[in-house]
């Protein structure tokens, strides 16, 4: 068993990604940005934020291939839910 | 070898039925999470298509709802899912009391967001920002008003479920309920509280910042 296996994430470190990632999309928000990039911005980072909770908090990195596999599955329903609502705009 | 059997170098349960690897609690967590993904999307995709479809009905970040208060509050969100997440290294180190008190550290953060929110519908109220056509008198239109407290107070109602939930394990956890070998309930009920985290991350953008 390698040493790696014995070390728990970096959980303060993600912890401060996470807060520095929050102030800086409240400053995005804040700005007076043009507002497509701003949206770009604040979806990027937001979804990056989740990514860090998904991957380190919830240990899915460290999980079978298979939950992987679980765990997408709802990103090509979501992907059909908005290709089919999308016509109502 | 499973995950969590990897990170403290002790044998994997012995009777813990799994699928696949995975130990049949959190699988079925996992499943369960994965239908509110779906759950958040729908609402967060309404949400989206009103928005654009009725600009009128709605008002630009900070002009009814306060970004610097919830900002404050996700970052006690954040906070509790670091909490969290320590509870359960505690555990897997065998660290009793380490797990009580971040299990009670993450009530109280918990408890503190829940109450925020709770402090933010009330002045939202007295505003005139209120998810009825006939009483709305805030800026935007009353669409707006319904759809944030549509996808707020179910997030709401989701954490305030999280930390019944957490009280439960805490219960568990002070009678010596769990151990390194036997650490299911927490790991489940932290996807659980991370999960809630992860959708306020995402929703406190759509609603709030953008």
């Amino acid at each position: 068993m390698s040493t790696e296996e014995h070390t728990h994430p970096p959980y303060m470190k993600i912890f401060g990604l996470l807060a520095a990632m929050m102030g800086l999309k409240v400053l995005v928000g804040l700005s007076s940005l043009p507002k497509p990039i701003a949206v770009a911005l604040l979806i990027t980072i937001s979804f990056s934020s989740a990514i860090l909770v998904a991957m380190y908090y919830m240990h899915l990195r460290f999980e079978t291939k298979k939950l992987w596999l679980l765990a997408f599955i709802p990103f090509p329903l979501i992907a059909i839910l908005i290709l089919t609502v999308i016509q109502e705009w | 070898m499973t995950s969590h059997a990897a990170t403290v170098g002790v044998p994997a349960r012995q009777h813990e039925p799994e699928l696949e690897g995975v130990y049949t609690v959190k699988l079925g967590m996992w499943v369960f999470l994965l239908s509110e993904v779906m759950f958040f999307t729908a609402l967060i995709g309404t949400y989206v298509i009103l928005r654009f479809a009725n600009p009128d009905h709605f008002a630009e970040p900070g002009e009814v709802l306060s970004i610097e208060l919830t900002a404050i509050n996700t970052f006690v969100l954040i906070c509790s899912s670091v909490t969290m997440v320590k509870a359960f290294a505690a555990l897997q180190q065998g660290d009793q009391k380490g797990l009580k008190l971040w299990l009670l550290a993450t009530i109280a953060l918990g408890s503190g967001f829940v109450g925020v929110q709770a402090y933010e519908y009330y002045h939202l109220w007295h505003d005139g920002f209120v998810p009825v056509a006939e009483i709305y008198t805030a800026e935007g239109g009353p669409l707006y008003g319904s759809t944030f407290y549509l996808m707020t107070g179910f997030h709401g109602a989701h954490v305030t479920i999280g930390v019944f939930a957490l009280a439960f394990v805490l219960f568990k956890a002070m009678r010596g309920s769990y151990t390194p070998q036997k650490l299911g309930g927490v790991e489940v009920v932290g996807l659980y509280w991370h999960f809630v985290d992860l959708v306020w991350i995402v929703l406190f953008t759509i609603v709030y910042l953008i």
